[in-house]
């Protein structure tokens, strides 16, 4: 069934963007990403304008998350202080982020900027992560316990501590509102909730439980998207509000199936995949910066992106 | 009132000194574009009237353009800088129709002359401006001709040879398919008559292409209410967010 898209100006398949939506909510539900790091590519791929693209995933994830964070508020698995804390730090950053598209825009490559983020940042992590939790998965096999984090390092040191008992945590607010305030700044400026970059810093630089950080996540990434919805909406009019009813009926869904089936998993599986999926998207963009496009020329609206 | 129908009779002169016109008729002279828009197809159709007998010579061919709204078009071609492909050169293409189709009775270089078709616009090539292009980019031309290629490949570009019917030299009609990817504004349907590729009549009319009902009200609260429209937005994402998490909690209740 094709639906024609009042501000996207395109006719699109209504049960492709249902299913698109579903499968990025499992995953959204599952590891507590946003999961605007694999949409926004989908929807370029099958001809949304990307400003469009961009802003209406912004609206999607506010959904999914929303819908996510509620099943992990009944399990007890949010830290409203820590949210709260990375939140201020957040918005900060999505102002600062706006500010620094705009310059990037001002330079032209804006593009070539974002994609070579992407591929820097979803590299670095990925790899991360897949060597942190595969070397995790091999010592539980081996029957010793996986060894804590506590880093006693100069991060403990600095001065403003706060207790933050659902994390388990002493520590300064410093941390968490600078990890805030760089997701915020690359959230805005990638056009993502920044929950790939957001659950990493979490578990390695704060130390915090990987139960905990899926929902805490997701709760400050509601507030930053919201507030990154509005921006896009009373700026550029790029949200496409039909486009974004059939992402999020399909995205709600499959986030309430990522959540029962993340929770059945082990963290430590759980993260396998996640650094997998990361490095998969970063080859995929790596690629089609490596690779000689078919088409070399590509149009835009003047004055536009 | 006598002077207004002398002076109406002065005015139809001209037109009736031109041998052969076009009286035109369009299956519909508006497309709404509704939520479940899947593109919409124009039947074009028309007669030539004459008040001579039909002239000798070359037969008559019918050539009939449909064109969207015009729109200046960056275009940026990649090039491989240290190892990775990036935009580096780009033009500004003055003005390119977001639709354009052309139809012909024969083939295009059969119905109308080069000279006639730089004079009336009328192939793909000729419908693109691109005045300012920029001389001191290698192949500026290789840009307007990357436009009119994206373009064709996404259906909105076409060159329609030998579609159009003519009967008796006389009755003429085709059919012109609009995509579903179409764009509001007024598009202008022009009909050439023409013999031995000289053109001898024009007529020009416009189909109305607007955003109906949902559409519409959407696409005006978000440019004249962008606040509303967002938050609007924002209220939805949410009430479907804690929505699915409610019916989900049910479902696993029970």
């Amino acid at each position: 069934m094709q639906i024609y898209l009042p501000i996207a100006e395109v006719s699109v398949n209504a049960f492709l963007l249902l299913g698109l939506g579903g499968m990025v909510g499992i995953l959204s539900g599952m590891f507590g990403v946003g999961g605007g790091f694999l949409m926004t590519p989908l929807l370029f791929f099958i001809g949304i304008p990307p400003a469009v693209a961009v802003a209406t995933e912004a609206n999607q994830i506010v959904a999914s998350s929303f819908s996510g964070v509620l099943a992990h508020f009944r399990r007890r698995t949010v830290d409203l202080k820590m949210g709260t804390v990375l939140l201020l730090g957040g918005l900060t950053g999505a102002a600062l982020g706006v500010v620094v598209f705009n310059y990037l825009k001002s330079l032209g490559q804006v593009d070539l900027l974002v994609r070579l983020c992407y591929v820097v940042f979803l590299g670095v992590i990925g790899s991360l992560m897949f060597v942190e939790s595969l070397n995790a998965i091999r010592k539980t096999r081996k029957g010793a316990t996986p060894a804590k984090r506590r880093q006693r390092g100069w991060i403990h040191a600095l001065p403003f501590k706060m207790r933050f008992r659902t994390s388990g945590l002493y520590i300064s607010v410093i941390p968490p509102l600078v990890v805030g305030l760089l997701v915020g700044v690359l959230s805005a400026i990638m056009g993502v909730g920044g929950g790939f970059i957001m659950v990493p810093a979490m578990i390695y630089l704060l130390g915090m439980p990987t139960k905990v950080v899926v929902g805490t996540s997701l709760f400050q990434i509601i507030f930053v998207t919201a507030f990154t919805t509005m921006l896009h909406a009373t700026t550029n009019f790029t949200v496409d509000v039909v486009l974004a009813v059939l992402l999020l009926v399909g995205g709600v869904i499959g986030a309430q199936i990522g959540t029962v089936i993340g929770a059945k998993l082990p963290a430590e599986q759980l993260r396998v995949m996640l650094a997998a999926l990361v490095l998969a998207v970063c080859i995929k963009l790596g690629l089609d910066l490596l690779l000689q496009p078919t088409e070399l020329y590509s149009l835009g609206t003047a004055g536009g992106h | 009132m006598y002077r207004l129908i002398a002076a109406l009779c002065l005015f139809c002169l001209p037109a009736a000194a031109a041998q052969e016109e076009v009286v035109l008729g369009l299956s519909q002279d508006r497309v709404s574009i509704t939520a479940d828009f899947d593109g919409s197809e124009i039947l074009i159709f028309g007669a030539v009237k004459r008040e001579a007998p039909i002239p000798e010579g070359p037969p008559l061919e019918v050539v009939v353009t449909v064109a969207g709204p015009s729109e200046p078009v960056i275009v940026r071609r990649k090039e491989r800088k240290f190892g990775i492909w990036v935009n580096a050169d780009s033009i500004e293409v003055d003005s390119a129709p977001s639709f354009y189709a052309v139809a012909t009775s024969a083939p295009f270089h059969d119905s109308l002359t080069n000279t006639e078709d730089l004079r009336y616009k009328i192939s793909v090539e000729r419908a693109i401006r691109s005045v300012g292009a920029d001389m001191n980019v290698e192949g500026a031309q290789d840009f307007a001709a990357a436009v009119i290629r994206i373009r064709e490949n996404e259906g909105l570009y076409s060159i329609l040879e030998d579609t159009v019917a003519v009967d008796e030299q006389t009755l003429f009609r085709t059919s012109i398919q609009m995509p579903a990817d179409l764009t509001e504004g007024d598009y202008a349907a022009r009909i050439f008559l023409t013999r031995g590729g000289k053109v001898v009549s024009t007529f020009e009319t416009s189909i109305d292409v607007r955003k109906v009902g949902l559409e519409r009200f959407l696409y005006n609260m978000s440019r004249q209410q962008p606040i509303w429209y967002g938050l609007m937005s924002l209220v939805i994402a949410i009430a479907a967010g804690w929505g699915a998490s409610t019916v989900f909690r049910l479902l696993r209740e029970n």
